[in-house]
């Protein structure tokens, strides 16, 4: 019985990144489409009429959206390779507790760092700098937030160290000296294929940022 | 059943996001000490230590330990307290639960479009009060012909859902809004909710919630 598996995605997008490593980890075959966020394509408004984002993954013809929810979906149709959350239902508590907190705080505040300026752009970076230290105490000295293998949580936040540059050129800071352990556990997670296979180069993510920015008449 | 539990939820009577939680371990029946905070005026140290990161409620605390955001605790409560004939709250079936975190995590959204109601003024009012309508006809069309989104019985989504209609009052004394007007058929679901115990427990009196918002408005200088 062959499964059917597409997913409808950005290649910058850090809630697509999620899918895509969550797939490879359990090692699924699928398909992968790039939208053109600007001019979206049928099937998208189709597969997700109520926030017409990505990503989509549709299994067999069934839309599944928001990116915490696919990954949770995939590690539940798929269980038996590679469990991304704990079986213990305090630790998925836990788990869902802390990527929950990735999806309140980080895509939003960073995305303040390279679309404001002034003191605006210095009282964003401030609050991010603190979410990431929040991560970073939360860490401690485990190697990943799974303990010793990846699970939900490293998944859900490893895909914006491809925006980390953006960030930090955005706002002129060095996330390293305020958060090396981070970056630490960070470069351990690109260490898995899974990872580095999916996460763009950070130069690529930057021009990208750049150019929306022209686009949007920003600076 | 046979182990001593200790469960202690912290928690204030208008938070919709409590409500959810009382919902919840109502439903599975699970003795628990209720704990309230007032978080306007007082943040408590136990809140404060149970809940770092955002000091908000609802905390549920499970023998010392704690766990934070209420569709975490529900689905927590889910998942402990199974077994039993008690009931379920989540499908069983991945693709079903998926439809359903898709549905509860949209709710969440409703609360801020309602709060624009109560606590901005002109522009943002009008803004609120459409996409506080569109949202509730979204998941009114959901509901379709069933008693309940869960179907037959209350689920997930009528849980993280229910608590908003304590609330429908307030948006309709600051919109000058007739929720029932729009969308009947989710009114009638929420009246079959509120013959539940476990529902009509947790949702305080509407008036009540009204008048805390008054009184919220005038902490944060909103009258006119």
């Amino acid at each position: 019985m062959a499964d059917e598996v597409i997913l409808l995605d950005k290649w910058v997008s850090p809630f697509g990144m999620r899918v895509r490593i969550a797939l490879a980890e359990k090692g699924i075959k699928y398909e992968y489409r790039d939208e053109d966020l600007r001019n979206k394509g049928e099937l998208l408004l189709k597969m997700n009429p109520v926030h017409k984002k990505i990503p989509v993954l549709i299994h067999n013809g069934k839309p599944v959206c928001e990116s915490n929810i696919i990954v949770q979906y995939v590690d539940e149709v798929w269980h038996d390779k590679a469990p991304l959350l704990p079986s213990d239902p305090y630790l998925r508590a836990q788990a869902r507790f802390w990527a929950d907190f990735v999806d309140k705080k980080i895509y939003d505040t960073g995305r303040k760092l390279w679309t404001t300026k002034g003191d605006e752009q210095k009282s964003a970076t401030e609050e991010f700098i603190g979410y990431l230290k929040t991560l970073e105490a939360e860490l401690g000295d485990k190697p990943y937030y799974g303990g010793e293998k990846m699970n939900y949580v490293d998944v859900t936040m490893i895909p914006f160290y491809s925006w980390f540059h953006t960030y930090e050129a955005s706002g002129n800071f060095s996330i390293e000296s305020h958060c090396p352990k981070l970056m630490a556990w960070a470069k351990r997670c690109m260490q898995h294929e899974s990872v580095s296979k999916t996460l763009p180069e950070p130069e690529k993510n930057y021009e990208f940022v750049l150019q929306m920015k022209k686009r949007l008449g920003i600076e | 059943m046979g182990k001593s539990e200790e469960v202690v939820l912290l928690n204030y009577w208008p938070s919709p996001y409590g409500m959810r939680a009382m919902i919840a371990l109502a439903e599975k029946g699970v003795q628990y000490e209720y704990v309230s905070v007032d978080v306007v005026n007082n943040k408590t140290q136990l809140l404060l230590q149970m809940n770092p990161v955002h000091k908000k409620v609802p905390v549920l605390i499970h023998n010392g330990s704690p766990v934070c955001e209420s569709l975490v605790i529900v689905q927590y409560i889910d998942e402990l307290w199974a077994g039993d004939a008690k009931p379920v709250f989540l499908p069983s079936d991945p693709y079903q639960r998926a439809q359903a975190r898709f549905w509860a995590h949209y709710i969440d959204e409703i609360f801020e479009f309602g709060r624009k109601i109560w606590i901005k003024t002109g522009e943002e009012v009008e803004k609120g009060k459409k996409e506080l309508v569109d949202s509730l006809k979204l998941m009114e069309s959901q509901l379709g012909d069933k008693p309940y989104f869960g179907g037959e019985e209350l689920g997930y989504v009528d849980i993280a859902l229910v608590p908003y209609y304590s609330w429908f009052y307030t948006y309709e004394q600051f919109g000058n809004i007739s929720i029932e007007a729009e969308c009947p058929k989710l009114v009638d679901w929420a009246k079959r909710c509120m013959k539940k115990e476990s529902v009509n427990k947790a949702l305080p009196d509407p008036v009540k919630v009204h008048d805390f918002v008054v009184m919220l408005r005038k902490k944060f200088g909103v009258d006119s």
